[in-house]
Formats: structure tokens, sequence, C-alpha cells
């Protein structure tokens, strides 16, 4: 089973390998611009446009028509505000477990490969792999009312949590991996054999190469944790203030017909999204960099 | 710099996997996995399946009966047919100017190109409300006078769709062409053959399996949004209701049976594309080659300022 199948993983591993100058790479920077490739490249962008650019600039841009203070007004208040912060903090818990529990799980799938290794490759992409609403209901049936060890967690926080974990799961695994798989085992032996103990191998020489890559696929899990909708539908309930997330919010404002509200919260998670794309860029470049 | 190259994916690197002295932490930490991936992924997945057989073939015969969900799968279907040809067109097409052409803002159009992956589903669907809506949208009214509804109605649910699958074809195709070169373009040039000659008779063959593993990830992209179609649909029933929004409404509606029934269906789908696309990743033409999987092209011109 190969690694990544990841149908909606964003570009972790994407970006971070190749060796930056491979000799078929290096020797041209492609060719000028033609007639035909001219227009092609017109029509791509204008298509491009069209569809991503035009309407993200939308959003901005109704989001700023009120003003400044229209804006703010419309992400501190009361239910808004509350949904931004439990979106937040639900998300930067989740990326905590994953940075833990997917370094963990990456370092069994590249170190202690045995019989079970293909299947667990296989449970880390499905949730990549499921549509969201699917996630929701596979979730409810273990921890929903009709949980057959009853462990009902449905409309709580907890939830929220759960559906994060869910959803997010395959990105630090997916991030960590190759790296794990190309760093140099000779240093851990040679530490090892200076008399260093697991632990030290493991904080001293294991974790600072794998540290970017850590933090990329964290940043990863937040992002996607942060705009999660689909998997919560069923799954948390929706309340105001209690547990609703920042998409359902928007959707309550797209609904409700208060499309400049609904843009304001889109702003604020355009913004993650666009800090999280810079970060994990540059991490990958520390990456690449460092070899 | 290590040569990453065949080591990256599953397969055990020779040595790699020579952990033959194991000590307990290891068993531990294998277990931790183990039960993590089980309670978070496996049994759930397992009982929807589980749910859906409750009454037997009873649920699965009674979605596939009622018009009104085979209805949505074949919306869904179709929608994600015209999302997955537009993005290949439209995907193998830039990643070919991205890749054999130099021109301006070249570097900042790849960085754009991903970003879709990292906009929120509903962030989208509000975005081409915003635009295309019929009522106050910035280019809706327009649209509108020219007879064609683009929200609430199929062709914004397609936008959303190819919206949110935009990059998948692309990411998989720029490294392909990286990595083949264009050496044999050029011999195909010098001995006369037109650019579509060469396009389809070098250079697709040269990526085809980067091709199918981009395809098969937005198909199974496409055919599981939820969040942006829901937002520019309308969930009208019957007529702008996908499968996964019939997911839905099933399960709102007390039909728990039916929802896990369509959930299975929806499941089965994913589940293929996983295999498939493993296949299309482990096929012949990548297997050597497969790690330079990067977008850097337009780290290149860069290179020089770095070495000095």
């Amino acid at each position: 089973m190969t690694a990544q199948t990841a149908v909606s993983a964003r570009p972790v591993r994407s970006r971070r390998s190749g060796p930056p100058s491979r000799p078929q790479r290096s020797r041209s920077d492609g060719h000028p611009l033609g007639l035909t490739s001219g227009l092609g490249l017109g029509v791509g962008v204008l298509w491009f446009s069209l569809l991503v650019l035009i309407p993200l600039a939308a959003i901005v841009v109704t989001a700023s028509q009120g003003g400044w203070h229209a804006f703010w007004q419309a992400i501190t208040n009361g239910e808004t505000a509350s949904a931004i912060e439990l979106t937040a903090g639900a998300a930067a818990l989740v990326t905590i477990v994953n940075v833990i529990m997917g370094t963990v799980i990456a370092w069994v799938l590249v170190r202690d490969r045995f019989f079970a290794t293909r299947v667990l490759e296989f449970l880390i992409d499905i949730p990549f792999a499921l549509p969201t609403i699917v996630a929701g209901l596979v979730l409810l049936s273990l921890y929903g009312p009709r949980s057959p060890v009853g462990w009902n967690i449905a409309n709580t926080r907890t939830a929220v949590f759960v559906a994060f974990l869910f959803v997010t799961l395959p990105f630090v695994v997916r991030a960590v991996q190759p790296v794990l798989a190309e760093q140099d085992r000779e240093a851990e032996e040679a530490a090892a054999s200076l008399g260093a103990g697991r632990f030290t191998v493991f904080r001293r020489i294991i974790v600072p190469g794998l540290a970017p890559a850590i933090a990329a696929g964290g940043a990863l899990s937040f992002a996607r944790a942060v705009s999660e909708y689909g998997s919560l539908v069923l799954l948390s309930g929706n309340l105001p203030n209690r547990t609703e997330v920042t998409s359902v919010r928007i959707i309550t404002f797209i609904e409700g017909d208060r499309l400049d509200n609904a843009a304001a919260v889109a702003v604020v998670l355009l913004l993650i999204s666009l800090v999280v794309i810079v970060a994990v860029d540059l991490l990958q470049r520390s990456v690449v960099r460092r070899g | 710099m290590a040569e990453p190259s065949i080591i990256h994916k599953g397969r055990p690197r020779p040595g790699a996997a020579r952990a033959s002295k194991r000590s307990p932490g290891t068993y531990v930490l294998r277990v931790l996995v183990i039960a993590y991936l089980f309670f978070l992924v496996a049994w759930p997945v397992y009982l929807v399946g589980r749910n859906a057989f409750a009454r037997g073939l009873t649920d699965l015969g009674a979605i596939l009966s009622d018009p009104y969900t085979v209805y949505s799968l074949e919306l869904t279907l179709w929608i994600a047919v015209a999302s997955v040809a537009i993005n290949t067109v439209f995907g193998v097409g830039i990643s070919l100017l991205i890749v054999r052409f130099r021109f301006v803002g070249k570097r900042v159009l790849n960085a754009l190109l991903d970003l879709p992956l990292s906009v929120s589903p509903v962030v989208v669907g509000l975005a081409l409300v915003l635009v295309y809506g019929g009522r106050t949208g910035w280019f809706g009214p327009t649209v509108q006078r020219w007879g064609l509804t683009v929200i609430y109605d199929v062709p914004g649910m397609i936008l959303a769709t190819t919206f949110v699958s935009l990059p998948l074809v692309i990411r998989e195709v720029i490294p392909v062409l990286q990595e083949v070169g264009d050496e044999q373009e050029q011999a195909a040039r010098t001995i006369g053959a037109n650019g579509l000659q060469t396009f389809f008779r070098v250079t697709l063959p040269a990526i085809r399996w980067g091709v199918s593993y981009g395809v098969v990830l937005c198909l199974a992209r496409s055919l599981g949004e939820f969040g942006a179609v829901k937002v520019v649909s309308g969930n009208i029933y019957g007529e702008t209701r996908t499968a996964t929004l019939t997911v839905e409404n099933e399960y709102l509606n007390f039909d728990k049976g039916g929802a896990y029934a369509t959930a299975f269906l929806l499941t089965l789908v994913a589940v293929a594309a996983l295999l498939v696309a493993s296949l299309a990743r482990n096929a012949p033409s990548r297997a050597r080659s497969a790690p330079s999987r990067g977008r850097d092209v337009t780290e290149q011109p860069r290179q020089p300022e770095e070495r000095r």
C-alpha cells in the first residue's frame, strides 16, 4: 500500500521532497511563451480567476464594506465569538494530540513494521477519502445515541473534538513518515554506541530532524480542523454558544441572508488558512535546506 | 543531501526494518497505535457497515428503489464527472505551462493554485454565492440575463465541486512532468511533430499514471463534497440534492437506515478510490521514480542566489 493516498490532503509531501538540482530541471528554465501557449495561459488564468480568485476577493470586499467597526462587531458578537473560541480551542487541542499521536503512528509505521502495518496504512487514509458527512455518521455510530457500548457524546463539545481528531488524523502522520524513513540511522547508532540511552537518542537525534515536518503537519491539521463542517453537522448538534463551530456559524448567517456577517467570519477563516500556508511553506523550505 | 528516491513510500527500505531486537517500549507503542486507530477509525467504520445491513438488504433495497435517492446518486455522479473533466483539462494544461514555460508571475500562480485545498468548503460556497448569486451577486444578475442560473442550480454545484478539487490533478501531474523531462518532446519536435501530436503521442503517455492518480483523487473528492455544495445548491428535494445531502436529510428525518445505507455506498466508493489510487501510485512507470513529487519548479530560479 502506498503511503499517500490523500484525497483531500494538503501538499505536505508534495512540496518538500525532490532534490533541488536534478539535471533535467536545472538545464532549462522552460521555453518562452508562444502564441498557443500564451493563449492557453490566458484562458487558464481567466478560468482560475472566475472560479477561485474573484469569489475569494468578493468575500474580503463584502466583509470590508461596512468598515472596520462593523467587521469587528460581526466577529465579536456573542455567538460568533464563542463559535470562534470553541473552534480555535478544539483545533489547538486536536493539533497537540495529533503532534504526539501522529509522530508515534509514523514511528510505528516506519520503524516497527509488523504484519498489520498495511492495514494501519489503509486506516490512516480513510479519513481523507470519506466524505465528511459520512465521517460524521461513522463517528455517530460508535459515539452517538445508538452506540453499542453506550458512549454517547453527541451534541457535546467532546463531539467537536472527536470529529476534528478523525478528519485531521492523516496530516502529521503523512508529513512525518517520509522524513523519518529518510533519516539517517547511522547517527542514532553512533549516539547509542557512545552510550546514549534510547530516550536521549530520541530527544537529541530523532526529534530535531523531525521537528519541521511535525510542525508542518500540525499546522495543516489545525487549518483543516478550523475549517471543518461536514462531519459536525450530525454529530455536534450545532447548539449556539455550546457546540456551534465557525463554519456552522457561517451557514447560519447565509441561511439568514446575512451575507455580510457570513463574509466577516469567513475572512477570519481565510486569514487562518493564509497564515498556515505561509508557515508550512517556510517550514518546508527549512526541511529542504537541511536536506 | 540524501537522494530521497525509492525510500519514500510504504515499502521497507532495505535495512530500515532491521529492528530485529525490539524493546518492550516498541510493543507498548504498537499497542497504543492499534488501539487509537481501532477506536477512532476501524470500529466506527465497521459499525456503519453493520448499521447499513442491520435489517438485511431492506435499507439498501429501499434507497435503490426510491427514485429521489437514485436521482441524487446520479446527480452526484454527473456533477463529479463534469468537475473531474474540467479539472483534468485545466490541470494538465496549467501543469504543462508551469513546468515547460517561463513567464512572469509563475511562482505566484503556482502558490495560488494550492489555495482551494486550504479554504473551508463553507467559505467556498459563500464566495460563489457572493459572485454568482442570482439577486445580489457581482456577476449573478448578468449571467441570469443570459438565461443561466448558477446558484441554487446545477452549474453552481459544478463550480463548487470544481473549486474544492481543483489542485488535485495539478499536484500529481507537475512532479511527473518534471521527472520525465522534455528530451523526448524536443526529439519529437525535431522530427517534425506539431504541438498536438507531441502532446498526445509523447507527453500524455509519459504522464498517464500521474494523471490517472490525480483523476481518482479528484473523483473521490468530488463525489464526497458536502459543505460547499450545501451552500450553493439550495438543497431542493429531487432537484439539487446530491448523495451527501441525502445522507444528511435522511438522518435528520429519522430515516437512519436509509442514511446508513447511502453512507455505506459512499464509503464503498471512497474505499475503492483508495485502492485504485494505490494501484496507480504503484504503477510501473512510477515505481522507480515516484518520490520527486515537489512542486518546486518555481524554486528553480532561486537556486543560484541560494548557492551564492
